[in-house]
């Protein structure tokens, strides 16, 4: 049988009465404290396993959701905590990672595509196709118009230094290797992330 | 990291300097920690501030930002006029013997080959051995030759006299000495020391050369390969190093390849400039192999358009004539040289040097795409925030567009750790509203481009319609699909080179290991220092046995660590020339008659016998590693001290070239630099442990624990200035002006430099006008829009300013 963390928590709990305490001849005051003991709130959360997103220790971090992960059921995260079975981090957290559930949390946090238009002093709330296609015909406006074919030299160059991309540290490999092929197939130059800043 | 955080319990001693681990990696500390507890070892902490990492060392020598290498070219001297160097393993696997052309030379601050117009080095062919008519390079054994690496070096660190270390770094001469006779102890196979840097070492005009100079140390100490050694980069954000791997960076390919240059108009232009040939008899150069990585690379990228016949697609990739680079975008933008930019989770208003410049520089961007989880400066640099942020909407024209993107809490995929091992994450829960992962929004954004150029057609649109993304959901992909493809893969079946008629792996399988692939276009891979990552056995990044059999720190069942699952890099130099451990203390990787073995996966190929003398440094083209560079650095064979572009003295070496005579400096910026008359104070930027760049500044926990923007001074500085605790002071420097509350310490002591003394003030960053702490100003106000010539990392350590008491700002603080 499999025991999770939190069944060995609850099972040593229970054994409390039985053992320790029933030997110093408190056997009924062991039942007592082992009734009293408050259900866990995160037994009934699923576990998920992830990477603190700050810096590169990289301390493995448990997330506690309500929701079993079911398709028409929303999770929502309560709790974040320390890994203890990571090699490196071995259940720490900092304070940047003890308050990642509030990183989650943010009020800050972005809901919507916004759109500002050139000189008006609000953003206003559009729908991904309108961002998604704007930004696409933007792009292609811009490198049509200044796409370096040759150099001075009549050398091949095929880049396109009119446009930039600053890409995140904080995305998955598997996010920035797509960042990277499309940045590049565009022929732009100007690819950086937050490595040197 | 060359080693890994677990690795740190091994280190006899530990430096920090160019970083603050207690403070900045707290949870990687522990194996300080550990070390100190359980393994002897003694903690040295070099830094101007007294921070939380030296309160609990051993050892702790102030010195003045900006001034690293001194210090460290110091500390060499000291090892070889004192003969305290590991003269086996420099011997044996260093270059130390090798004898360098007549042309290398350096007087007045200048290495041979300067041209004073151009203000570069254009001549850079005397940074080379002499070679015979092999193309070997020709080596003195007896170490006697006068221009052998080992006596030239010698020559170059003798200025660096414990006196002249105490006139630039302002370390009293004791502490220095304390500090070298302890990392000396580690000379010797049987104790080892680990060096942990972060962007201490690498924001200065001459950070490339900081690092070098911490690897030379570490070379002539013989703690290169060797558990509790390596040069130990301590990066920032959660997955920095993976997409530093994957090349988000203007002139690099994933896994370390190169873009092509404008001089390298064909594919074989661009292989011929790659001269990989051993320069020594018998060694590896595995970088002999680059054609099968590139190709590979180019076959992940474009699939069938990539053949032999159009030389892989080569003209598909952009050719580059500069640096594209952050400071480089910024003047472009200033300039009014760039169009669109998009910022994805990069704050670049507040995280890049020179506020005002970057701000001018989006005013004059046509339209601007911020892909945030949260609300940034970057998105909102037209709204007006008053002293904090001064800005005119209705002048602004630039349009902007804002995307929601997902936390890491509400994704899939895998981060690089320092340790180079990737491990996957799951996703706990959707993000807040309508918000995407970066996975979706860049394969939709990508999509609805490649349908315009695909209906409209347009410049150049090959590799946009030709770029593989045979995703099964091309919208919205699997990552573990992307992970595969990063891996590699067999495009067709693979013979076996011993046996023709069987078949190592069927086409559509997964590449195992870098060995197998090709340069014919028969295997696919986007970065071939990855592969073994995703294999037919499964995806390695979701392994989470914690195991340790040998007890040093291993762990070689959980994740997998780039390259080859190896934890530590370099780790045939573990053992002596021979393949005998150094010591019983030490031993790691060795060879045991038959083949090499040991802790790790060795870094060697792992049947060659020791007696071919095949050297460990088998990424290098001698086998040994470099204590003479060669032209691989920009700005010289051996580092060199060069004060900061805010020169805070002359320099005592030459005061002709005071600072680094080749930086790159902007037309638009000739007089950005400040001078001492005006600006007298030493400030130097870093972070608080309770706050991440300028991300945490919108998370509750964070922002209620340090609320707001804070200056470190020293108590002489303050009582001169009749500044208290929590007085207002303004800081300005040649950029820009800014407020602060003052935070009086003992923590910055002045320091003796050139014989008289020196403040230095500390200034955190993470504030700006939108989060849930105060507002306040943007420390990048102040630091100077330049940076190495190497990397182009700007100088945010080390600048000049003055300081006042001043009054509260006006504007309401709350944001």
């Amino acid at each position: 049988m499999a025991v999770t963390r939190r069944q060995f928590m609850k099972v040593s709990a229970a054994g409390l009465a039985a053992s320790s305490v029933g030997a110093l001849g408190f056997a009924g005051a062991g039942d007592a404290l082992a009734a009293g003991v408050r259900p866990f709130k995160l037994e009934r959360a699923t576990e998920t396993r992830n990477t603190c997103p700050y810096c590169s220790v990289s301390c493995g971090v448990l997330i506690y959701s309500m929701g079993d992960k079911s398709k028409n059921a929303k999770s929502s995260i309560i709790h974040i905590e320390g890994d203890p079975d990571h090699p490196v981090s071995r259940g720490t957290l900092c304070p940047r990672g003890a308050a990642a559930l509030d990183f989650v949390k943010s009020p800050l946090r972005l809901k919507y595509p916004m759109h500002r238009k050139p000189g008006s002093e609000k953003f206003e709330r559009v729908t991904w196709d309108f961002a998604l296609d704007r930004i696409a015909t933007l792009m292609k406006d811009d490198r049509d118009k200044n796409f370096i074919a040759k150099n001075r030299d009549g050398v091949t160059v095929n880049r396109w230094l009119t446009t930039g991309f600053f890409g995140t540290s904080a995305q998955s490999n598997e996010a920035g290797y797509l960042v990277y092929k499309l940045a590049r197939s565009t022929g732009i130059l100007a690819l950086e992330n937050q490595a040197r800043i | 990291m060359t080693n890994s955080w677990n690795d740190i319990k091994n280190a006899d001693v530990i430096l920090v300097m160019g970083g603050n681990a207690a403070e900045a990696h707290p949870c990687g500390f522990k194996w300080v920690t550990e070390a100190k507890s359980n393994n002897g070892a003694k903690l040295v902490v070099v830094d101007p501030r007294f921070t939380r990492s030296a309160a609990v060392a051993d050892m702790y020598a102030p010195l003045r930002p900006g001034t690293d290498i001194a210090f460290l070219s110091g500390v060499m001297r000291y090892l070889l006029a004192n003969n305290k160097i590991h003269a086996d393993y420099v011997k044996a696997f260093t270059n130390a013997s090798y004898i360098v052309k007549e042309g290398y030379g350096f007087q007045d601050g200048l290495f041979s080959g300067y041209d004073q117009a151009r203000k570069a080095y254009t001549d850079r062919s005397g940074w080379d051995y002499e070679f015979d008519e092999q193309g070997m390079a020709k080596v003195d054994d007896t170490l006697q030759h006068p221009r052998c690496v080992l006596n030239l070096l010698k020559a170059h660190v003798e200025r660096y006299t414990p006196e002249m270390v105490e006139r630039i770094c302002g370390t009293p001469k004791a502490k220095f000495l304390q500090v070298c006779e302890l990392m000396a102890t580690t000379a010797n196979g049987e104790r080892s020391m680990t060096s942990m840097y972060a962007l201490g070492w690498t924001q200065h005009t001459t950070g490339a050369q900081n690092i070098r100079s911490m690897a030379m140390i570490q070379l002539l100490l013989g703690n290169m390969g060797v558990p509790g050694g390596g040069v130990n980069a301590l990066r920032g954000h959660a997955n920095v190093q993976g997409i530093t791997d994957l090349a988000l960076l203007s002139t690099s390919t994933p896994g370390y390849l190169v873009l092509p240059t404008d001089r390298e108009p064909t594919y074989a232009d661009y292989m011929k400039s790659r001269g990989f040939k051993p320069i020594r008899p018998g060694q590896t150069s595995f970088w002999q192999n680059y054609p099968k990585f590139f190709v590979s690379q180019q076959k992940a990228f474009f699939g069938a358009a990539a053949t032999k016949d159009n030389d892989w697609a080569y003209e598909y990739l952009p050719k580059f004539d500069a640096s594209y680079d952050t400071l480089k975008i910024v003047d472009m933008m200033a300039a009014g040289q760039m169009n669109g930019l998009f910022a994805q989770g990069l704050n670049i208003l507040l995280a890049a040097p020179d506020k005002a410049k970057v701000q001018s520089g989006l005013a004059k961007l046509k339209w601007l795409v911020v892909i945030d989880p949260l609300e940034t400066e970057t998105a909102r640099f037209w709204e007006n925030h008053g002293e904090f942020h001064n800005a005119n909407p209705k002048s602004i024209q630039t349009e902007v567009i804002q995307l929601p993107a997902n936390a890491f809490a509400e994704d899939e995929g895998s981060f690089t750790n320092s340790s180079r091992v990737i491990q996957w994450h799951w996703k706990a829960a959707d993000g807040p509203g309508e918000s995407r992962s970066d996975i979706q929004i860049m394969s939709e954004l990508f999509s609805r481009l490649r349908a315009l150029y695909a209906k409209n057609g347009g410049a150049y649109p090959d590799p946009i319609l030709k770029l593989t993304w045979n995703y099964t959901n091309p919208t919205n992909p699997d990552p573990a699909e992307v992970l595969k493809e990063i891996n590699g893969y067999a495009i067709e079946d693979l013979p076996d080179p011993a046996d023709a008629n069987r078949v190592v792996l069927r086409a559509g399988q997964l590449l195992p290991a870098f060995a197998m692939m090709r340069d014919d276009g028969k295997t696919a891979g986007g970065c071939w220092i990855y592969t073994g990552v995703y294999t037919e056995a499964g995806n390695m990044a979701m392994r989470r046995d914690a195991s340790d059999p040998t007890g040093k720190g291993v762990h070689a069942n959980w994740g997998f660590a780039w390259p080859a699952n190896r934890r530590v890099l370099y780790n045939r130099a573990s053992a002596d020339a021979s393949g005998k451990p150094w010591s019983e203390r030490k031993k790691y990787v060795w060879w045991n008659g038959t083949r090499w073995t040991g802790a790790d996966v060795p870094d060697y190929a792992p049947t060659v016998a020791p007696e071919r003398g095949v050297g460990p440094f088998i990424m290098n083209h001698e086998g040994t590693a470099r204590l003479f560079s060669r032209a691989a650095m920009a700005d010289g064979p051996f580092p060199e001290h060069y004060e900061p572009m805010d020169a805070y003295i002359a320099n005592p070496l030459h005061p002709k070239v005071s600072t680094n005579p080749i930086t790159r400096v902007f037309a638009a910026d000739a007089k950005a630099f400040g001078t001492p008359d005006k600006f007298p104070i030493v400030a130097t930027t870093y972070r608080l442990t309770e706050h991440f760049h300028y991300w945490t500044k919108s998370v509750h926990g964070n922002a209620v624990l340090q609320p707001e923007l804070f200056v470190e001074i020293g108590e002489r500085l303050a009582k001169a200035k009749g500044i208290k605790d929590t007085d207002w002071v303004e800081i300005s420097s040649q950029r820009g002006t800014i407020k602060a509350k003052a935070c009086v310490t003992k923590r910055l002591r002045p320091i003796m430099v050139d014989g008289k003394p020196c403040d230095v003030i500390g200034l955190p960053i993470h504030y700006g006008f939108i989060g849930l702490t105060r507002k306040g100003y943007a420390t990048n106000v102040l630091t100077p829009p330049v940076g190495d010539i190497s990397v182009n990392t700007p100088e945010y350590k080390a600048f000049l300013v003055d300081v006042k008491k001043t009054t509260a700002p006006a504007q309401p603080a709350v944001a």
